[in-house]
C-alpha cells in the first residue's frame, strides 16, 4: 500500500501529506491511520503549555536540541496556535524560535492552526501524534498556549506535561484556576534572569504543596530555565526522562494510556453518533426544535428527547 | 438537510483551508513588509507559517514540505534574489514538491521580473503593491497549481 508503506519507511513527504488529509478530515487520511495504528504505542508525547510570552518555543527548542544531541534519531513537534476568530486564518510563528532545528532531518516541525473548534482540536492533534509515531518519531513535543480548558484536554493526551510559567505572568490563583497546575508533571520558571522568578517559584511551591497526593505518586519537580542561552534545559530533560521511566515502573503509563484510548473512543463515538443521528432526521425537524427552544416553549433537554424519541417510533 | 454543525464557522467541517509559507531568504532584515503580507493573508483566511529573519533556500524548502503547503512568499529586499529564488525552486523540485506556487515581492528591478516568471515564480509584487492584488495572487497561484493527490 502506497502512503502508509512511505510514512512507516520515514519519507517526509507522505507524512506531511499524511497530516494535510488528517487536518482537512479526508477519509483517505483516516483509512491510512487505521493501516498504521498498530504502530502508534511507542512513542513518548511531552506536552508543553503556559500563557502566551513565556517561552514555550525557544524551550521546545532547546529540549529537541538537546534530545538530538543525546541519542534520538527522530523527535517531531507540533506546534498549536489560535486561528483568527473572524477571518479564520492563523498566523503560525513557533518556527520563527525553532530556526536552530530547520535543516535537521531528524527534527520534524508542524504548525497547526486551532481553528476554533472546542472538541476537534484535541482530536485532531491525537491523530498527528499516531501519524508522527507511525513515522518513526521517537519523542513528540505538543506545544499549547495553555489558557484553558482545551489546552488542559490536550495535555491530557500527553504522557508528561510541562507547565511554562515566567515571571509576573499572573498570580498562583490564575493557575489554580485553569486546571493547569493539576495537570503538571513539570513545572517550569522560564526567563528565570528576570526579577520575581523566585517568588514565581515559591508561590508554585505553595499550590503544589497544598495538592493532595497519594503516597509514591510523581511530584512534580519545579525547575527554572533560561531557555534563550539553554541553562537549566539539561535538567528539565533529565526530569522528562525520568518522568518518562516513572510512567514505566509505576504502571502509570498503562493507565494513563488506557485513559487516553478511553477518552478517543467517546469522542469517535459522540462525533459519529452525532452525525448519524442526524441524517435520519426528517428536513425541518432540526429547527423546528431550535424554534421550540428559542420560544421557550421547550427545554434544550425536552426538545432533544423530542427529536429522539420520534425517531425511535419511526 | 440542516446540518448544525455546518452552521458554525470551521466546526467538524473541516474545510481545505490554503497554506501558506512566508519566508525571509538573505541576509536583510527587514522584515516589516513581511509581516504586513502574513497579517493580509491571515485575514483573508489562510493559515500563514512565518520563518522569520535569515532563511536559506534550503530551510524554507524542509519547511514546506513538513507543512504541507500550498504556496511560499519571499521576501527578498537584498537584491540577490536572481541567486536565491532559483535555489529554492531547484530544492522544491528535487524534493516531489513542484507543486508549491513560488511569489516573491520585494525590491525586484523591473528587467529581472520575466525572468522569474520564466523560472516558474508565479508573481512578483514591488513596494506599495495592493494587498488585495497579492491576496488574490496567491489565490490564483494556487488553483493554477494544485497539489498531486
Amino acid at each position: 500500500m502506497g502512503l502508509a508503506e512511505d510514512v512507516r519507511a520515514g519519507d517526509r513527504l507522505a507524512l506531511a501529506r499524511l497530516l494535510s488529509w488528517l487536518e482537512e478530515g479526508d477519509p483517505r487520511g483516516e483509512g491510512v491511520l487505521t493501516e498504521l495504528y498498530p504502530q502508534t504505542g511507542l512513542g513518548h508525547r511531552v506536552g508543553v503549555t503556559g500563557p502566551p510570552g513565556s517561552g514555550k518555543s525557544t524551550l521546545v527548542n532547546q529540549a529537541v536540541r538537546w534530545c538530538r544531541q543525546h541519542g534520538s534519531e527522530r523527535v517531531a513537534v507540533v506546534a498549536v496556535d489560535p486561528s483568527s476568530p473572524f477571518s479564520g486564518g492563523a498566523i503560525l510563528g513557533d518556527r520563527i524560535r525553532m530556526r536552530d532545528l530547520s535543516g535537521d532531518p531528524g527534527v520534524f516541525i508542524r504548525s497547526m492552526a486551532s481553528r476554533g473548534e472546542l472538541g476537534g482540536l484535541a482530536r485532531r492533534t491525537a491523530v498527528f501524534v499516531e501519524a508522527l509515531i507511525a513515522g518513526g518519531y521517537e519523542r513528540i513535543f505538543i506545544e499549547t498556549v495553555g489558557a484553558g480548558q482545551a489546552e488542559v484536554d490536550i495535555a491530557r493526551m500527553a504522557d508528561t506535561t510541562v507547565v511554562v510559567e515566567a515571571p509576573g505572568m499572573g498570580d498562583e490563583i490564575q493557575a489554580i484556576k485553569a486546571g493547569i497546575l493539576e495537570i503538571a508533571d513539570i513545572l517550569v520558571v522560564n526567563k528565570a534572569d528576570l526579577p520575581g522568578a523566585q517568588a514565581a517559584v515559591q508561590a508554585l511551591h505553595y499550590s503544589l504543596g497544598l495538592a493532595k497526593r497519594p503516597a509514591g505518586a510523581w511530584s512534580p519537580p519545579i525547575l527554572t530555565t533560561i531557555a534563550e542561552t539553554g541553562e537549566g534545559v539539561e535538567a528539565l530533560m533529565e526530569a522528562v526522562n525520568r518522568h518518562q521511566d516513572y510512567l514505566l515502573s509505576s504502571g502509570e503509563g498503562e493507565s494513563r494510556e488506557l485513559a487516553r484510548a478511553s477518552s478517543r473512543l467517546e469522542a469517535e463515538l459522540r462525533h459519529t453518533l452525532t452525525e448519524t443521528f442526524q441524517r435520519t432526521l426528517a428536513d425541518g425537524r432540526f429547527e423546528a426544535a431550535v424554534q421550540a427552544v428559542f420560544e421557550r416553549r421547550m427545554t434544550p433537554a425536552q426538545a432533544a428527547a423530542d427529536l429522539i424519541g420520534e425517531r425511535a417510533e419511526a | 438537510m440542516y446540518n448544525p454543525l455546518e452552521a458554525l464557522p470551521d466546526a467538524s467541517t473541516m474545510a481545505k483551508k490554503l497554506r501558506v509559507l512566508i519566508a525571509k531568504p538573505g541576509l536583510d532584515g527587514h522584515d516589516r513588509g513581511a509581516k504586513v503580507i502574513a497579517r493580509s493573508l491571515r485575514d483573508a483566511g489562510m493559515e500563514v507559517i512565518y520563518t522569520g529573519l535569515r532563511q536559506t533556500p534550503e530551510m524554507i524548502a524542509d519547511a514546506a514540505l513538513q507543512e504541507d503547503v500550498d504556496a511560499i512568499g519571499l521576501s527578498i529586499l537584498s537584491g540577490a534574489h536572481m541567486a536565491l529564488v532559483p535555489r529554492l525552486l531547484e530544492q522544491l523540485r528535487g524534493q516531489g514538491q513542484a507543486h508549491v506556487a513560488v511569489l516573491v515581492g520585494g525590491i525586484i528591478p523591473d528587467d529581472d521580473i520575466p525572468r522569474l516568471k520564466e523560472l516558474g515564480v508565479a508573481a512578483v509584487f514591488g513596494p506599495g503593491a495592493n494587498t488585495e492584488a497579492i491576496i488574490r495572487a496567491f489565490q490564483e497561484a494556487v488553483t493554477a497549481s494544485p497539489k498531486a493527490v
